[in-house]
């Protein structure tokens, strides 16, 4: 029987989580990397057993840590990130101009058909390739280098790179989103990009539909549909059928349309899922409830999934990076919360069971499907 | 000569060793040959104490010997003689600082 693996990193390590393909009784292995912040652990679906994590600190900076069996071992692997040439200037929080540094990966995106392969968002905003598993990394810096770039400034958590989607049917085709300057394609492999951010209506910038300055929260697309994308904005979830080139709102009859990740049913295409949190600033769930709400229409029309999950008294978040879904059928949703917890479904989102209740604040969450 | 390096905790994790660690270094004992001496034999250490490419000590990073905050001293100004000689460690100490 197949199995899953669920990755977690948290502010204090990462975490392995591992059950067959019932997704009923749960191994943990961790902490790995115990201390260190882990904003993200990623397998390669070209090699599950191949997993990168990004490992940093406050003291000692970054590390990128790699895996050749499924996160039993690690190697610490090349963590020089050198922006190309000058880095030039960012705007800063008080409207000067700021010298681009880097400060942590935020995200790896493994190669769908290469191990060695997998791509870098950081902090400061800028995406980086490697081809040799991690151990030396060389910048796309057509994007940062981009005429827009003077112009992009850090959300509340830095300015940071924190979504790349490839497109399956399409190597040459990338999506980056960055808070906050907003989304961005390349059509030539990440050498020049544009941004795609027509449609977005972002009350908090001078511009409401600027072509860069929104603070896009996250980007998800179904692999069999890459011109359709959804997107989890700091305030509304937004849809495009064109690969970006439009953008139009589908918050529809969401408690919120705050939130932070969003994700698409393996076998559904037009099947959605978001987490709505209250904000500005209180960034908790409304009501104190902890619902994940299902849109199968695409967008719009959407119900609450609430079985097993918290209904008073919850105040966790659950940030960008900390949802998945898996590819089994039933199709299993999890996700991890600012508390600790990191809940499963292996019935589509129908009902919910936490496999672990008590870790550190979960940063991110993400699931493979095992052999 | 030898030198002595006592590392903190999470960097003898990351690097496989144990509380110190003995260098060979050619020439003066600076911070900066002994730094040197240190990432060429663990090399999963570059970037942690100081930038990749600044060569700067990373901000909650300090080096203390012999009772002496030697933290803003330059580099190449040559540590104090009994780590020279190696009858003192050059403490690597990762700031009381964080949540």
């Amino acid at each position: 029987m197949s199995g899953v693996r669920v990755l977690v990193g948290t502010r204090k390590g990462a975490f392995v989580l591992t059950a067959d393909g019932k997704r009923e009784r749960w191994e943990v292995s961790g902490p790995h990397f115990a201390g260190w912040e882990i904003y993200h652990v990623k397998g390669s679906p070209a090699d599950p057993d191949r997993i990168y994590a990004s490992q940093s600190s406050g003291w000692f900076g970054q590390v990128v840590q790699r895996s050749d069996d499924g996160g039993k071992t690690w190697e610490a692997v090349g963590n020089e990130f050198s922006y190309d040439g000058v880095p030039g200037t960012h705007q800063w929080y008080d409207g000067t101009q700021h010298p681009w540094e880097f400060a942590r990966v935020w995200h790896f995106e493994p190669s769908p058909a290469d191990p060695d392969t997998v791509y870098a968002g950081v902090e400061d905003a800028a995406l980086f390739r490697s081809t040799d598993g991690g151990r030396s990394w060389r910048e796309l810096s057509g994007l940062r280098k981009h005429d827009s770039g003077p112009r992009w400034q850090p959300g509340a958590g830095g300015m940071c790179l924190h979504t790349i989607v490839l497109d399956p049917a399409d190597p040459r085709r990338i999506f980056i989103a960055i808070s906050a300057a907003g989304a961005f394609r390349s059509d030539d492999g990440g050498e020049t990009w544009r941004p795609v951010n027509r449609g977005l209506k972002s009350q908090g910038i001078p511009d409401p539909e600027a072509d860069v300055g929104h603070c896009v929260h996250r980007i998800a697309m179904h692999p069999s549909r890459p011109n359709v994308l959804f997107m989890q904005k700091h305030w509304d979830v937004m849809r495009t059928d064109d690969g970006g080139d439009s953008w139009r709102e589908v918050s529809g009859n969401l408690p919120s349309d705050f939130g932070f990740p969003i994700g698409v049913h393996a076998h559904e295409p037009e099947t959605v899922y978001v987490v709505p949190i209250k904000s500005d600033s209180e960034h908790f769930p409304p009501e104190g409830k902890l619902r994940v709400y299902r849109s199968r229409t695409g967008g719009n029309e959407w119900q609450a999934l609430t079985k097993g999950l918290p209904q008073r008294d919850c105040y966790v978040n659950v940030l960008r990076d900390a949802m998945a879904v898996d590819s089994l059928d039933p199709c299993g949703v999890y996700f991890g919360t600012t508390g600790g917890q990191v809940y499963a479904s292996a019935d589509a989102g129908e009902s919910w069971n936490p496999i672990v209740r008590d870790l550190p604040a979960v940063l991110s969450v993400e699931v493979q499907v095992l052999p | 000569m030898r030198i002595r390096v006592v590392l903190p905790q999470h960097l003898r994790t990351l690097a496989r060793v144990g509380e110190e660690v003995e260098l060979e270094v050619e020439g003066p004992a600076t911070q900066r040959s002994v730094l040197d001496a240190l990432e060429a034999r663990y090399p999963v250490l570059r970037g942690t104490i100081r930038g990749h490419t600044t060569q700067r000590r990373r901000p909650f990073v300090r080096f203390f010997a012999c009772e002496q905050d030697l933290s803003h001293e330059p580099p190449d100004e040559p540590l104090p003689e009994p780590v020279a000689t190696g009858a003192e460690p050059l403490l690597v100490v990762g700031a009381m600082a964080g949540g």
